[in-house]
């Protein structure tokens, strides 16, 4: 054989041998699945169409901006994130159907998605079965812990009860709930009704409408009649916009009845408009406004990325935390492996947007710093307190004698 | 004074049904069409609104009524040509082509707009309301009164009083008859369809002074538009008036009484006029014609 054919042949079987030496040495890793090849494959599900993509969209859009930043610097373990983006379409099973087919199919190492309560619920016996995880972004009405869960929004006592605890301290005696008819509103006014038995509040009314219910007149006419010192809302997706437009052609001001909000961030405001909604109270625990320069980094690169007039809010704040958080005990782990990954999160500490945050390994939530904001005619929200510090979760409210009965 | 605030509001509600049902009084009424894409017409008519705010600045909603009129009017039209045409007869089928459209037409408001909502600013003479002696109107609630109202006197006008709108009676009441007294039928549909999908528009316009502007804002509304339709009586505009209102005040005054009475009111709203229909399979007014079909 002629040297220049014989050549070839020995890099090819080089070549063959070099790949699948690395192959082995890729092999603890690659135990899920997710780790083979040249990517770690991700799942991002989130409605992107149907009633709730006006908030889920938004969420993608933050998650994909870390996948982008840490793959910029590096990635985790070596390897690039490839996010696999599935569409829960507003739609409780289809969001079961698409985890399932994220976690069989596609094989991803995990997977951050949701935003309503109903979506979660649906999800939540799909990550049990197979023992995948689940990052979970938006606050919500606490009384759950799955081991395959990750909540990185606030639970009840990092959001509501330091709303009304600043109620309280601003000398408010009664109060009106007015919320959407689904788990989360009728589980955090249990809560709230709760807290107001002893705390010497008194709850002048309840009323739930439909999600997507768009006439409020009624609903104001009796906050009218009952005069409450505070309205709480856990109204949900577009009803805000219409409960507030409302609300201010009715002639109620902000100063004479506010209301507290705990599902209107930024975003939401942008479509109820400002002027319609400026002067009432929010609870979260991340503004676009809050202070610090990993928040300024965040808010540049999401503008810079989606557009100078976009909004950051809280629920995308927490769902960019749990690509960073993820990515953290991954590396922490060294390596996808789901059970690896749990373990290695415990304690893990990040500077995120909001402040300090950290994993309680307890119950897979987060330390979050609660903070109370002021909607102002820009838009933009001003805080007007805060915690101090992060709060340690307490999904079930165990440290408060108040709560006892309630799970 | 809640009792009469709240029949105020009950008939605001009422002139909020009545605006979103005018225009399928027309297409559903008149032609038997079930344009499941009526909403996305209504939908339109809102984005339109929030087009002009930056060309025409606060006063949007009132530049914005005829614009919107004529975009939705003219998407009504291209459906009509492009789908709608080759369904005529096949009600079913009508269903599920228009429902997919409407699904599309979301998709396409989705990708265009954006998902969140959007605002659509009200001019400052909007804002704020009159107090009668304790009982609230807000001018934005006037406003949609004066202007549900103001549409019903112009399709009356425009039945009773003109020669096109005579013709669309005709072809109503009995098309074959219509056909061979030498009305273009086809252009009679084209013109009604225009008319009614137009119609969804100025309701569009309307909605966005009270309630959210996105791009689901026609489905939260093509349930009660049909409700009030099929209650009145197809095509009747006098039924689709009085259903409106009766359905808006008996809406209101249910949630009023009733402690956590939204949901409720639904209830009895669809009970009533299930058992209405029970009585009167054919809504509130019936045409008598000498029609077979």
């Amino acid at each position: 054989m002629p040297r220049g054919v014989r050549k070839p042949l020995v890099m090819a079987v080089a070549a063959a041998l070099l790949l699948s030496a690395t192959g082995c040495a890729e092999d603890p890793t690659a135990a899920s699945g997710a780790g083979s090849g040249s990517t770690i494959k991700v799942g991002i599900l989130h409605s992107l169409s149907g009633t709730m993509a006006i908030s889920e969209v938004t969420v993608r859009d933050a998650e994909l901006l870390a996948i982008e930043e840490i793959n910029a610097a590096g990635g985790v373990l070596g390897k690039k994130i490839e996010p696999v983006v599935e569409d829960g379409a507003s739609d409780w099973p289809t969001f079961a159907e698409k985890a399932q087919k994220l976690i069989s199919q596609d094989k991803v190492a995990t997977v951050f998605g949701g935003w309503t309560s109903a979506s979660r619920k649906a999800m939540l016996p799909v990550f049990e079965r197979n023992k995948a995880l689940l990052w979970y972004p938006v606050q919500y009405e606490g009384l759950e812990s799955s081991p395959y869960i990750f909540y990185t929004g606030a639970t009840t006592n990092q959001q509501i009860v330091p709303g009304l605890d600043y109620l309280k301290e601003q000398g408010k005696k009664s109060i009106f709930l007015v919320g959407s008819d689904y788990v989360f509103p009728r589980t955090a006014n249990k809560i709230i009704k709760a807290y107001a038995a002893a705390n010497g509040m008194t709850v002048l009314g309840e009323e739930y409408t439909p999600l997507g219910h768009t006439e409020y007149s009624t609903v104001v006419n009796k906050l009218q009649q009952a005069k409450p010192d505070a309205v709480f809302n856990t109204l949900n997706g577009d009803s805000n916009v219409a409960f507030f437009k409302q609300l201010r052609s009715s002639g109620i001001t902000a100063a004479a009845m506010p209301t507290v909000s705990v599902s209107v961030a930024e975003e939401e405001v942008v479509g109820i408009g400002p002027e319609n909604v400026a002067g009432h109270l929010v609870a979260w625990n991340y503004y676009q406004t809050t202070s610090g320069a990993r928040n300024d980094t965040f808010v540049k690169a999401f503008k810079g990325k989606y557009g100078a007039a976009k909004v950051t809010s809280d629920p995308m704040e927490a769902g960019y935390n749990a690509v960073y958080l993820w990515a953290e005990s991954v590396k922490k782990a060294g390596s996808v492996e789901v059970e690896a990954v749990k373990k290695a999160s415990a304690g893990i500490s990040l500077e995120t947007p909001e402040g300090t945050v950290t994993i309680d390994g307890e119950n897979q939530h987060v330390f979050k710093t609660a903070r109370i904001g002021l909607v102002q005619p820009d838009g933009q929200i001003k805080e007007v307190w805060n915690s101090g510090k992060p709060i340690k979760p307490d999904p079930y409210l165990k440290g408060y004698p108040w709560a006892t009965g309630l799970s | 004074m809640a009792t009469l605030n709240q029949l105020v509001i009950g008939a605001s509600i009422g002139a909020v049904l009545l605006l979103i049902a005018l225009g399928l009084t027309f297409t559903f009424g008149q032609m038997g069409v079930i344009n499941m894409a009526h909403g996305e017409f209504i939908m339109a008519g809102a984005y339109t609104a929030y087009l002009l705010q930056p060309l025409v600045g606060t006063q949007s909603v009132l530049v914005a009524l005829p614009v919107a009129f004529a975009v939705a009017g003219v998407l009504g039209l291209i459906l009509e040509r492009l789908a709608i045409r080759h369904f005529y007869g096949r009600p079913l089928d009508t269903l599920l082509l228009t429902w997919g459209i409407s699904l599309i037409l979301q998709q396409v408001a989705r990708d265009i707009f954006g998902a969140p909502n959007v605002q659509v600013r009200a001019p400052g003479w909007l804002t704020g309301g009159l107090d009668l002696g304790g009982v609230r109107l807000p001018y934005n609630r006037v406003f949609i009164m004066v202007l549900a109202v103001g549409c019903v006197v112009a399709i009356w006008l425009y039945l009773t009083r003109m020669r096109h709108g005579r013709r669309m009676r005709a072809v109503m009441q009995n098309r074959q008859l219509a056909a061979v007294s030498g009305v273009a039928t086809e252009r009679v549909d084209q013109l009604t369809f225009f008319i009614g999908s137009g119609l969804a528009g100025v309701a569009g316009v309307a909605l966005t002074l009270i309630g959210p502007v996105g791009p689901t804002l026609g489905t939260n509304y093509i349930v009660d538009a049909f409700l009030v339709v099929v209650a009145g009586g197809l095509g009747q505009l006098r039924g689709a008036v009085i259903a409106a209102f009766a359905l808006g005040i008996l809406n209101s005054f249910v949630e009023f009484w009733v402690d956590n009475g939204a949901s409720f009111a639904k209830v009895v709203v669809f009970a009533v006029i299930i058992a209405f229909l029970q009585l009167r399979p054919q809504g509130m007014f019936v045409v008598r014609t000498r029609a077979l079909s």
